[in-house]
């Protein structure tokens, strides 16, 4: 930063970089163009799909059609939604505790609840199978909810204890000196600071639930069933699908893709689990 | 300031969270357990006799078995060596100087936020397939045969597929890193004489250390029950080329309806699983501000 | 779900009351269902049904592997998640047998549906024990598709009579023209028992080989094994598009309607769909013959129904009776018939349909598929005799597991991962331990 750097430099950089960047990207710019068209037009020489044909939506409208897109989107973003909120009502508390009254074993603990993380979900697939069998939960917002919950809470308490480490104590403190009892603590000292963690969390939770394939796949069929459900019944073509499957991925990703990129920075901390900065 | 009284509405706030994650685990876990000792089919209703160890018997001994033990190992170790060589590399280069740096990191970040499923069904339909894909459409147009890539070489192309979702992950952790070297630390190096792979391999190298640490036990705990793009793709084919150890158990439980036996393979996953998991957590605890 | 029920429950209570009269609550039906183009039409008719009862449909549209899997489990849990299911007929008899699907004996009662009229070929391979336990929406057989125009310029005469394999590899070789991007032949080489397995199953057949004998001992390192497998696999590296590996029906189907493949074994209920001058680009130059035979025409075309039940776990099983009374009504042909074309209209259920002079008219073939199925018997699918009964698929709840293993193996044969000997070897261990395990073996 300090010294000036040659402009062809830097030209030789953004090239290098541009491209790179390009073909990273290239698959996701490729079934944007193909879902805009004609199902004929796009199994075509990829030359021709760009300069050779015309442009049209009506793969969207077909795809809202065939598996009326908007109950799944609806689904996926009360799954999500509702599965990281729920997490953060748990959460906070905990992490709170393990920050500021931290014991001899909060570290265990801490590393225990990581642990959880590990589990392969094949390996109880069928215990919670029919244990939601039995308790009525298969292919319900409710039960779907449930389990994103659990298997997202470790790293939401995670990254809530490193944001809540940060605050300085002192000011807590402060606090308590002036007669606020725990709850006005938390309500109007505590969760002002913590804002633009819990923010941050919230962001990647919803992210994670989002993509979820196994459970999603598993635990639904269709009252329930979110956008990877969606996704999935695409998976073997009866006839020219190109077009079709580029406008249901596309609009299966990009409400996740547009928040994804606005929240980059906080993306990095929360999967490092604060490690990285 | 730790009084009793805090001490103790501490513990209070924990255990929900506590519990829960206790029952998540305990409950389906010892249901597994218990399965795993039953002969105990979906498609064969009726009684479900004490069998002992017969069901892990049959499932050390699935011809599938070691194959799906060697798969895992170079899914995960394929796609580890390529997303960490590849992060260093592209954050290295996203960490000169340049113009649209922003729009650069957005482009190379995108395929992160993509879901498993779809990503797996448009590399499949949309690249990969030899007739209409577009790697077909370049090889037959430059008068070569088109790659059969599911046919040929099944692995090497589900590990593209994944890499392509998480080589932006670890790029953007490593650029986080790079980005919080100092700067002037650099240029005293630089001054010395260092040239720039001395100033690599001795500054930045070691600053990224422990965020490389970080990407590759992060991507171990996602990569080790890697699913759904193998589902949409291969089904774990051609023969068992693709069949990891969660492809293996869903096979059995769930394709030969075998509970008894998936539910062994399911124990075994979990053994194998904490295994990596004690390993990692001493590292991980070394990396992290607990 | 409890609670919509009940409030559903209480709404129709009140609305009841207030009209003082009696109005049957409207449900909504789950139905999981294939995404086979007969299937799809049928999700776009479904709403003048929804109109005429008030009821209303959930549709879960999956790929066949997928439905498979999650039907099983659904069924074999009792979790309920389905009113109505498309299965086949490889899993209603077993399934039937074992009490999970709702009888529909009762469909005899009723004079307007008029069950007499469906197939007793077809009735029978959807019953167990004497009760009827799905109807069918369509049923088939295997037979060759060919393209006429490609057959002529090549000069190649299409066979009157049965052809061998051997004959019909003779023609493929002929008709292969991959330079103008026609590929001799088009197979399923997709893993699993309901998609390369059910090309392979007669294709075995012919070459005189049977999955066990009568001690249930595997058969698959016998030499008629590795005679078709060799076949098969040098007939599609030779002649086939690449990347058949990941060929199933569907795949093929619509490779064929784009003009790719001068040939393809497939299921007569493809027919009426590449025929169809709206959804296919060689409707005019189709034409078909028998599937080869080898050393024995035993079990050379398989049979299969697509039919709908009832799971036993359903609780709203009077609604999906009357769904599944109006699918596979002769009126439902008929509005097929009317909204598609009757070159659309799905075959080999009812006598009725195939009399049809519309049908005939528009679809010449009809008589061509109804005769093929008349002539698969699923009792005697091989040369020498065998314990089981089921043409491109062993009759017993294993052959799911085995099958889709000896699939796969035969997939990684044809991609050149393993060879024919080796694929068929740890097949024969795979089925001899399934065979262990299940107890048939010791």
């Amino acid at each position: 930063m300090a010294r000036a750097v040659p402009t062809r430099t830097k030209w030789f950089n953004t090239a290098t970089a541009g491209t790179l960047g390009f073909l990273m990207f290239f698959p996701i710019l490729w079934i944007l163009i193909l879902s805009f068209k004609t199902e004929e037009d796009a199994i075509r020489a990829p030359l021709e799909v760009l300069f050779a044909s015309d442009w049209t939506t009506q793969s969207y409208g077909a795809v809202q059609e065939r598996s009326d897109y908007f109950k799944h989107f609806m689904n996926s973003v009360t799954i999500s939604v509702g599965s990281t909120l729920l997490g953060l009502i748990i959460a906070i508390p905990a992490a709170w505790a393990m920050a500021f009254v931290p014991a001899k074993r909060t570290k265990d603990v801490l590393m225990w609840m990581l642990s959880t993380k590990m589990l392969p979900p094949v390996g109880v697939l069928i215990p919670i199978y029919l244990i939601f069998r039995d308790f009525g939960l298969l292919d319900t917002r409710v039960g779907l909810t449930f389990v994103l919950m659990m298997i997202n809470l470790p790293i939401i308490i995670w990254m809530l204890y490193t944001y809540f480490k940060e605050i300085p104590g002192e000011i807590l403190e402060a606090a308590r000196m002036d007669g606020a009892t725990l709850r006005e603590e938390v309500i109007y000292v505590l969760t002002p600071m913590a804002i633009p963690g819990m923010a941050s969390t919230v962001l990647l939770n919803i992210i994670l639930a989002w993509n979820e394939a196994f459970w999603s796949l598993q635990l639904t069929s269709s009252d329930a069933a979110p956008l990877t459900q969606f996704i999935a019944s695409y998976s073997s073509p009866e006839g020219l699908f190109y077009a079709k499957l580029s406008a249901a991925s596309i609009m299966a990703i990009a409400p996740i893709l547009i928040m994804g990129w606005f929240s980059q920075k906080q993306l990095v901390r929360g999967l490092t689990f604060g490690a990285v900065k | 300031m730790a009084t009793k009284a805090s001490r103790a509405s501490a513990r209070l706030m924990i255990s929900p969270a506590v519990i829960l994650l206790l029952g998540w685990m305990i409950i389906p876990l010892s249901m597994t357990l218990y399965f795993s000792f039953l002969r105990y089919n979906l498609l064969q209703p009726g009684p479900t006799p004490f069998v002992g160890w017969e069901n892990y018997y049959w499932f050390f001994t699935d011809p599938s078995f070691s194959a799906a033990m060697i798969n895992t190992l170079v899914l995960v170790g394929g796609v580890l060596t390529i997303t960490t060589v590849g992060g260093i590399c592209f954050a290295l280069l996203l960490d000169r100087p340049m113009f649209g740096q922003g729009i650069i990191r957005i482009m190379v970040i995108a395929p992160f936020f993509v879901m498993p499923t779809v990503s797996g069904l448009v590399w499949k339909n949309m690249f990969m397939n030899p007739v209409n894909g577009i790697f077909g459409r370049i090889a037959t147009s430059l008068g070569f045969q088109p790659v059969d890539f599911f046919g040929q070489i099944p692995m090497a192309s589900i590990i593209l597929i994944v890499s392509w979702m998480w080589l932006p992950f670890a790029t953007l952790i490593l650029l986080t890193a790079l980005q919080s070297l100092d700067q002037e630390q650099l240029e005293a190096a630089e001054m010395d004489g260092a040239n720039w792979r001395n100033r690599f391999w001795f500054i930045m190298l070691p600053h990224m250390a422990r965020a490389i640490t970080v990407v590759i036990l992060i991507q171990t705990i996602f990569l080790l029950s890697i699913f759904a793009e193998i589902l949409v793709t291969t089904n774990g084919g051609p023969g068992v080329a693709t069949t990891n150890l969660t492809y293996l158990i869903y096979v059995s439980s769930l394709l030969q309806f075998d509970v008894g036996i998936g539910s062994a393979g399911g124990v075994v996953a979990i053994i194998l699983a904490n295994i990596v998991a004690l390993f990692l957590m001493r590292m991980i605890g070394k990396n992290l501000d607990a | 779900m409890n609670v919509k029920r009940k409030l559903l429950a209480s709404a129709a209570t009140i609305a009841g009351l207030a009209s003082l009269s009696s109005i049957a609550a409207a449900e909504e039906i789950t139905i999981a269902t294939v995404n086979n183009a007969d299937m799809i039409v049928m999700q776009k008719l479904a709403p003048k049904w929804e109109e005429a009862t008030g009821n209303t449909i959930n549709w879960v549209v999956l790929e066949e592997n997928v439905l498979r899997q999650r039907t099983t489990t659904d069924i074999a849990t009792g979790g309920g998640s389905f009113d109505i299911m498309f299965i086949g007929a490889y899993e209603t008899p077993i399934w039937g047998a074992k009490g999970w699907l709702t009888p529909l004996d009762d469909f005899a009662d009723d004079a307007d549906y008029d069950l007499e009229d469906i197939f007793q070929l077809v009735r029978n391979g959807l019953s167990a024990d004497g009760s009827l336990y799905a109807v069918p929406l369509y049923s088939e057989t295997s037979f060759t598709f060919y393209r006429t125009d490609v057959f002529e310029k090549a000069g190649v005469e299409a066979p009157t009579e049965q052809p061998t394999y051997d004959e019909f590899a003779e023609m493929v070789a002929k008709v292969h023209d991959p330079d103008n991007g026609i590929y001799g032949t088009c197979q399923r080489g997709k893993a699993g028992w309901g998609e390369n397995m059910a090309f392979i199953g007669p294709l075995a057949n012919a070459f005189g080989a049977k999955w066990f004998d009568m001690d249930w001992q595997p058969q698959l390192d016998s030499e008629e094994w590795n005679n078709a497998i060799t076949y098969y696999v040098d007939l599609m590296n030779n002649y086939g598009p690449p990347g058949a590996s990941a060929n199933g029906h569907n795949e093929n189907r619509a490779l064929f309607k784009d003009g790719k493949c001068a040939t393809w074994v497939d299921a007569t209920s493809a027919a009426n769909d590449v025929r169809n001058p709206n959804t296919s680009s060689v409707a005019d130059v189709t034409d078909f013959f028998q599937a080869p035979k080898q050393v024995t025409s035993n079990g050379t075309g398989w049979f299969w129904s697509w039919a709908l039940a009832i799971p036993a776990s359903s609780k709203k099983a009077d609604v999906a009776k009357d769904f599944l009374k109006w699918g596979t009504s002769k009126e439902y042909y008929e509005m097929v018939g009317e909204s598609e074309g009757w070159v659309a209209v799905p075959s080999g259920t009812r006598a009725s349909v195939h009399e049809d002079a519309r049908l005939l008219e528009a679809a010449p073939f009809a008589e061509t598929i109804k005769q093929a199925i008349f002539s698969v018997d699923p009792a005697n699918p091989t040369k020498d005799p065998v314990p089981y009964t089921g043409v491109q698929f062993v009759a017993i709840p294993e052959f799911q597991g085995i099958g889709n293993y000896v699939g796969q193996q035969i997939a990684a044969a044809l991609t050149g991962q393993a060879t024919v000997e080796d694929a068929l070897a740890n097949s024969q261990k795979f089925a001899v331990r399934e065979m262990t395990k299940a107890g048939y073996i010791k």
